[in-house]
């Protein structure tokens, strides 16, 4: 026999092969995650599944996501007075963390439901006049708290064969930002000069270019600069003002302005993160709702929950208690003041970048407590997980490997294996902001959960 | 000459990886001309020169772009041209590839054709042989105790891949002379085996081989198997319908190298029988059936029919340390046995002859031994290999403890005539299982002299040394045969010669 023989199970067997001299490949086999087994063999004998996942992956593949405007959330979104959006799944202010309910708090000082943040406490316990919402209802992302307002300017990204839409905040840089959970004076003012300054200048500018940037392909340069665009943006936010700048300089904005832009998107390099997390939403919502499909289209944190939504359930959300990082702390802070996982960003990482991609972005490993040999092996790793390599999204150091693509829940109930994620750290108090930055892991309980409502919907024969 | 251009969107590689697809493609055969890029301006402004119409694209889509000669294969060319694209992993030196960790992974790295044998407890085989089947290869699933819904799932799934699913509980195949799960080392030949039946499969394989053996012997070359496609015992059950068999069927037809098809199998549903041998008259290549059951003929007349077939006379089949003056001990046979089908044929020839007897793999659902009892007060018949048997426990194949303790039951049952066994030799098997099987055997007989016939199932090529095996089991009082027919007449014949036999 002139092939290779797979073995998957007993090892004698695959010495009994290797003895006959053919060349074997085995399978490092591990019982599933418990109870799963039923629900894995009804859903990998759903018929709808091949072909469901085929769709889902491919929808999602052909996305190019242009930047097509820049525009407060009260006219593209329809936000209204009272209305926040805020990351991750649903969740009543009760059982908000820290970081959520200083965002919350910032986010109605800003929007003048209070004078004093403090105030906002009560309002939000009376929940008179303002209600909470995933950004993910709203075809958004929110970094971290990912609290957004009416007054808040967004991204608005497009897919030009659909015409479908999503949306982030523009990021207000490191340190004391409202997105960990900060509210003081400095925090407001800077966001009022974004809405003031910032948000109008990036509206004329890409109103005025001609040639909208084509936010996929500056992720596909970025991937091959050392970015894995969750944790480092940096050539994708150098890449980003290049593209802008031009138009910028001739916005007929007062020099000081555009001086002051130049030099606050310049001087952030996680700008980027908020095109990326959009381009990654726009390109998973292309998979969504295709009935039988195992794929994973959102994973997000808001502090309390980790929940992840599926192609083949709707949007129904599973979820857990988010986990606490593990990595490097900022001056004094230690595992004890960081508040578990939080944030939309893990949007990356369900699209195959992020943690999935550390392996091209070796510069940073150490930021979150790796080394380069972690590094390459996560990436590897999550390839066990995926469904797909994403031909455009490749790892130089990987042979030019596209990045791993499309979480199937039913690999990782099988394999055990979490997706990685690589994220910063909130302080656990609200108001403190940034703590660190590390690596994180969903609660593995989520996955089962998910697979036993893929079953539950699953087509055909065992059950 | 013709030109062919397509754009892939969504495609991407750098420009060094696509300057050597571009060679690669150029080098195939029938092109002409390659030229594969990325639609930057530079690279269209190549293209124009090289005299491509490429239609509109941006910077963000591959340019497939192919000259070919007038009689070339396109498809051919476009293949060439994803074989290239394809990125090519380090092999070795690289100690941070992480392990596969699902059949799936694994056939990625193995690459196309290659074939995966599942053998992980039953609840998880058929996601793995899913694995398989959605990638279009084929997979053996040794694996027991899987539901017949998901065996009809993944066959269903199977034949409309045009792959080949031989199981679940398929423990034997051969293919192209390597064997897979338990599997005997045989003479290459031009007989193609389908097998409902692990035991029933290595039966013939080793009757066959040593028909081929003798044979050459006298000059005659040529006489085996070169492949033996198992397809599980369920396979010819009406649940499943014959659906694997078909299809190795259809393989073994198209194989120019197969000159005769058999088929063996455990008991099959009266109906799919009668589909199958309707469907086996559809063949260029003939089709020998050997299906067990009432009235049928048993494994060892299949193998002589086989050998006439193809013109040859059977040849007198081995019987090692008969002893003449041997008789029962008791009124009762007591068949222990590790092979499933070779339980399923001594059950057939002794029910001709002791009437019915009761066993844990009945030949009908009321002579079923009680749910845990494995030793009546009549004639039993037990099969080691069941799935209620290995649940949570390894084959007897490879651990023998269970049957070895139910010899020594039965031989302190004073009513026990005969001792009927079956040891299977090959790949998969334990490196040395007479030495487990011959001290077992010795001890049975130390109190009385309980007549012990063995059915040696292997071949002088197995692992495990067939003569010194034999020679083993003789010295501890057993009488040893190739053929479980010819073994289990023996034991019927020793058991008539007791006082009791007629009861």
């Amino acid at each position: 026999m002139s092939t290779t023989v797979v073995t998957c199970g007993a090892d004698m067997f695959a010495d009994a092969v290797a003895g006959q001299a053919v060349e074997v490949e085995r399978v490092d086999w591990r019982p599933p995650m418990p109870g799963t087994e039923a629900d894995l063999a009804a859903v990998a004998t759903d018929p709808r599944r091949v072909e469901a996942n085929r769709t889902a992956v491919e929808a999602m593949l052909g996305v190019t996501a242009h930047l097509v405007d820049v525009a407060p959330a009260s006219e593209v979104l329809g936000l209204e007075k009272g209305q926040f959006l805020h990351a991750g799944p649903p969740i009543e202010w009760a059982r908000t963390s820290g970081p959520l309910r200083g965002a919350l708090m910032g986010g109605a000082a800003l929007e003048g439901l209070v004078d004093d943040p403090e105030d906002a406490v009560a309002l939000f316990e009376s929940g008179d006049n303002v209600s909470l919402e995933p950004c993910h209802h709203r075809s958004a992302v929110g970094p971290m708290a990912g609290v957004v307002t009416p007054s808040m300017w967004m991204w608005v990204l497009e897919d030009r064969a659909t015409g479908r839409r999503t949306y982030c905040s523009l990021n207000e840089g490191l340190g004391k930002v409202l997105r960990y959970g900060a509210y003081s004076p400095e925090v407001l003012t800077r966001l009022r000069w974004m809405g003031d300054v910032l948000g109008p200048l990036l509206q004329a500018v890409v109103r005025g270019t001609e040639e909208a940037s084509d936010i996929t392909g500056i992720l596909t340069q970025m991937l091959q600069m050392g970015d894995e665009a969750h944790n480092r943006n940096r050539a994708g936010t150098l890449m980003l003002l290049r593209d802008l700048s031009p138009a910028m300089v001739t916005s007929g904005f007062e020099s000081k302005d555009v001086a002051d832009v130049l030099r606050f998107v310049g001087g952030n390099d996680h700008f980027f993160l908020n095109l990326a997390m959009p381009a990654c939403k726009l390109a998973l919502d292309a998979g969504r709702d295709v009935p039988g499909s195992t794929m994973v289209v959102a994973m997000a944190r808001n502090g309390t929950d980790f929940g992840i939504q599926v192609s083949g359930t709707g949007d129904e959300w599973f979820t857990g208690p988010a986990q606490v990082a593990e990595g490097l702390f900022l001056g004094d802070y230690g595992p004890d003041d960081a508040n578990p996982d939080i944030g939309d960003s893990a949007i990356t990482e369900t699209a195959g970048i992020g943690g999935f991609a550390m392996a091209t972005a070796p510069a940073i490993v150490r930021l979150v407590g790796g080394s380069v040999p972690d590094a390459l092996a996560t990436t590897r790793r999550m390839h066990e997980i995926t469904l797909a390599e994403n031909p455009r999204w490749s790892v130089p150091v990987l042979e030019f490997q596209g990045t791993p693509t499309g979480i199937d829940v039913t690999k990782v109930c099988r394999t055990g294996i979490l997706p990685q994620i690589n994220t910063g750290m909130a302080g656990a108090v609200a108001g403190v902001g940034q703590v660190g930055a590390g690596l994180v892991t969903p609660p593995a309980e989520i996955f089962p959960k998910a697979l036993a409502a893929l079953a539950a919907r699953a087509v055909g024969t065992s059950g | 000459m013709k030109d062919h251009v397509e754009l892939r969107s969504g495609a991407y590689a750098d420009s060094v990886t696509l300057l050597q697809v571009s060679r690669a493609v150029q080098a195939s055969p029938g092109v002409v001309a390659a030229q594969v890029a990325m639609a930057t301006g530079l690279n269209l402004e190549v293209l124009e020169a090289m005299g491509f119409d490429v239609p509109d694209s941006t910077p963000n889509d591959m340019v497939v772009a192919l000259r070919l000669e007038g009689d070339a294969d396109l498809a051919q060319a476009l293949q060439a041209v994803d074989a290239a694209l394809v990125p090519t992993r380090p092999s070795s030196g690289d100690t941070t590839e992480a392990p596969a960790r699902t059949t799936a992974s694994a056939l990625r790295r193995a690459g196309a054709g290659a074939v995966a044998l599942v053998s992980v407890p039953g609840a998880s085989a058929t996601v793995e042989a899913m694995d398989a089947l959605e990638s279009g290869h084929d997979v053996m699933i040794f694996s027991d105790n899987v539901p017949v819904a998901e065996e009809v799932a993944l066959k269903t799934y199977a034949s409309s891949r045009g792959a080949l699913v031989m199981g679940p509980d398929c423990g034997t195949a051969v293919i192209d002379g390597v064997g897979l799960g338990f599997a005997n080392t045989v003479r290459p030949g031009r007989i193609g085996l389908v097998a409902a039946s692990g035991t029933g499969c290595q039966q013939l394989l080793a009757l066959l081989h040593h028909a081929g053996e003798q044979l050459a012997a006298r000059g005659t070359e040529g006489v085996g198997v070169r492949h033996a496609l198992g397809v599980g015992g369920r396979d010819l059950s009406a649940a499943v319908g014959g659906l694997a068999t078909r299809e190795a069927l259809r393989r073994l037809d198209a194989d120019p190298d197969v000159d005769l098809v058999v088929v063996v199998s455990k008991p099959p549903a009266p109906e799919v029988a009668e589909a199958l041998a309707r469907d086996t008259e559809a063949l260029a290549t003939p089709v020998e059936l050997g299906l067990l059951g009432r009235g049928q003929r048993d494994l060892t007349a299949v193998a002589e029919a086989v050998l006439a077939r193809l013109g040859h006379d059977a040849p007198d089949w081995p019987v090692d340390g008969a002893d003449d003056a041997a008789t029962a001990t008791g009124p009762l046979l007591r068949g222990l046995f590790v092979g499933g089908t070779l339980c399923d044929e001594s059950m057939l020839l002794a029910t001709q002859v002791l009437g019915p007897v009761r066993s844990n793999i009945p030949l009908s659902d009321d002579l079923a031994l009680d749910p845990g009892e494995l030793l009546a007060d009549t004639h039993t018949f037990v099969d080691f290999g069941d799935d209620a048997l290995t649940q949570g426990r390894a084959h007897p194949m490879i651990d023998p403890t269970l049957r070895n303790e139910q010899i020594a039951r039965a031989a302190a049952d004073p009513a026990t005539g005969v001792i009927l066994l079956d040891l299977v030799l090959g790949h998969g098997a334990e490196p040395d299982p007479a030495s487990h099987l011959a001290p077992a055997i010795e001890a049975a007989r130390r109190d009385r002299p309980i007549p012990v016939v063995v059915s040696l199932v292997g071949t002088d090529l197995d692992p495990q040394d067939l003569t010194a095996q034999r020679e083993a089991l003789v010295a501890a009082g057993a009488e040893v045969h190739l053929s479980n027919a010819s073994a289990t007449r023996r034991a019927l014949d020793l058991l008539s010669r007791s006082e009791g036999a007629h009861q």
